[in-house]
């Protein structure tokens, strides 16, 4: 079953897309003293892109806490970036930062909340892409 | 106007080290490190490049330049100032008077490219069509309007408006030149603009979304109504506004797009459903890789020819390994 993992501000962007796409969902703790997330399945991780001068910072500190643990790391399957175009060259950097430095796919870039076209796309491409990951192959 | 702001009452020393909402910090830190001036811009190599664009065309940048001017000097020493005797945390007072001040640097920027580009006279010519143009002057006091009124919620909204949505009508011209390869200096400066309206209209509109957390619904009710019937006032008017400055260019359809594309992230930075449809915001690809190179790019790997990924090798990750 699609499973993912996201981060989101208290401007709860992230949040809302994610809660539009139905899926199942375990959010990165915002606080230091939140507890660490561990996931032992395969999962897509979905993270706004911070920053936006020099992609300095672009990845939220909590997420590479979170990608900073090996068993974490090993169950990423790709990421989707949420960002704004207004940031230019920026724009949705987060998602090739991680997927350069854990060898995943960008799977997806969207703005903001994302619109009713992102969510569409992205709960389709996430069955799919489930469904080829995981589906036995066939004799 | 006569109406004189009101003054914060009760201030006590900023203390950075107890913050009551993370975001002001945050947003400072953002802002700060974007901080730029128009100086730090080679203007004058766009000089050639200007004297190959034809008279109209030249004619429409320049009050392009203007009616941004005016909009960027209402919310440097009108709009951003309203917002500070409406702040809940004293680090969001702070922030606003940095929005002030940077809108502020904003508006003297296109002086910069004035004085670069024309004459005293055809500047003084530009600055009188923006004092006479109807439709600048509507957009201008509709927002106005609410800045000296008395809902703090509702100047959010008509603030988060101005720095999402009303500067595109002007933005999209030097995209459209840079995406001929014209008047790139100018673009690289405009583009700093844009980067800053963009944490601008995210704050201002996550401040509102905060207030809307402790109202009542009819009270939500009543600020979502009101988001909207000003967006379509707003959005009629920049459609005759475009009109004037770009039918004779022919590109009035294409800025409307524009248009529409940036009232849905307005939106959006209220918290609220994009409003326009992907057939009416599909910004010509031209534009919007003059905006973000990043954003042409074929991230959407999942409409893509259905091979199988190839799973990479993770590599041992610490936090010193990431751009911090």
């Amino acid at each position: 079953m699609v499973h993912l993992v996201y981060f989101s501000s208290t401007s709860e962007n992230t949040h809302r897309f994610v809660a539009k796409l139905g899926v199942d969902a375990q959010r990165i703790g915002l606080r230091a003293s939140d507890p660490h997330l561990r996931v032992d399945r395969p999962y897509v991780l979905v993270v706004p892109t911070y920053g936006g001068g020099n992609g300095a910072g672009a990845v939220p500190k909590q997420v590479i806490r979170f990608l900073n643990d090996p068993g974490n790391r090993a169950h990423l399957l790709g990421v989707i970036a949420a960002g704004n175009t207004n940031f230019g060259t920026a724009y949705c950097i987060a998602g090739d930062i991680i997927a350069r430095k854990c060898g995943v796919p960008h799977l997806y870039s969207f703005e903001l909340m994302g619109t009713p076209d992102d969510v569409e796309a992205v709960r389709e491409g996430l069955r799919s892409l489930w469904q080829r990951q995981f589906s036995p192959t066939p004799a | 106007m006569t109406q004189k702001l009101t003054l914060l009452r009760g201030v006590q020393a900023i203390n950075w080290n107890r913050l009551e909402d993370d975001k002001d910090l945050e947003v400072w830190d953002r802002l700060t490190g974007n901080f730029w001036l128009p100086e730090k811009v080679p203007l004058s190599n766009d000089i050639p490049s200007w004297r190959t664009l034809k008279p109209h065309e030249q004619l429409m940048t320049t009050r392009v330049f203007t009616g941004l001017t005016m909009l960027d000097t209402i919310q440097g020493t009108v709009g951003a100032v309203s917002l500070i005797p409406d702040a809940i945390t004293p680090h969001e007072e702070a922030v606003y008077t940095n929005i002030a001040f940077m809108e502020s640097v904003h508006a003297k920027s296109y002086s910069s490219i004035f004085s670069t580009l024309i004459s005293t006279a055809e500047i003084d010519d530009a600055f009188r069509w923006s004092e006479e143009n109807e439709h600048l002057q509507r957009k201008a006091q509709i927002v106005l309007d609410f800045y000296y009124g008395d809902d703090p919620e509702k100047r959010k909204v008509a603030s988060t408006m101005l720095e999402s949505f009303l500067f595109y009508s002007g933005f999209y011209a030097p995209m459209y030149w840079s995406s001929h390869a014209k008047l790139t200096n100018t673009a690289d400066l405009i583009r700093l603009i844009i980067r800053d309206e963009a944490v601008h209209g995210y704050y201002i509109g996550y401040k509102y979304q905060q207030a809307l957390k402790e109202a009542d619904a009819a009270r939500r009710d009543e600020l979502k109504d009101y988001t909207f019937e000003l967006l379509y006032e707003l959005y009629d008017n920049e459609e005759s506004y475009t009109e004037d400055l770009y039918d004779p260019l022919g590109l009035t359809e294409d800025v409307k797009t524009f248009l529409r594309y940036n009232a849905n992230k307005a939106l959006m930075n209220l918290g609220y459903e994009p409003l326009f449809p992907k057939t009416a915001t599909t910004v010509s690809p031209a534009i919007l890789a003059a905006l973000s190179p990043n954003a042409d790019e074929n991230h959407d790997f999942f409409s893509g020819s259905g091979s199988s990924y190839v799973m990479g090798k993770a590599v041992n990750t610490e936090d010193a390994d990431w751009d911090f």
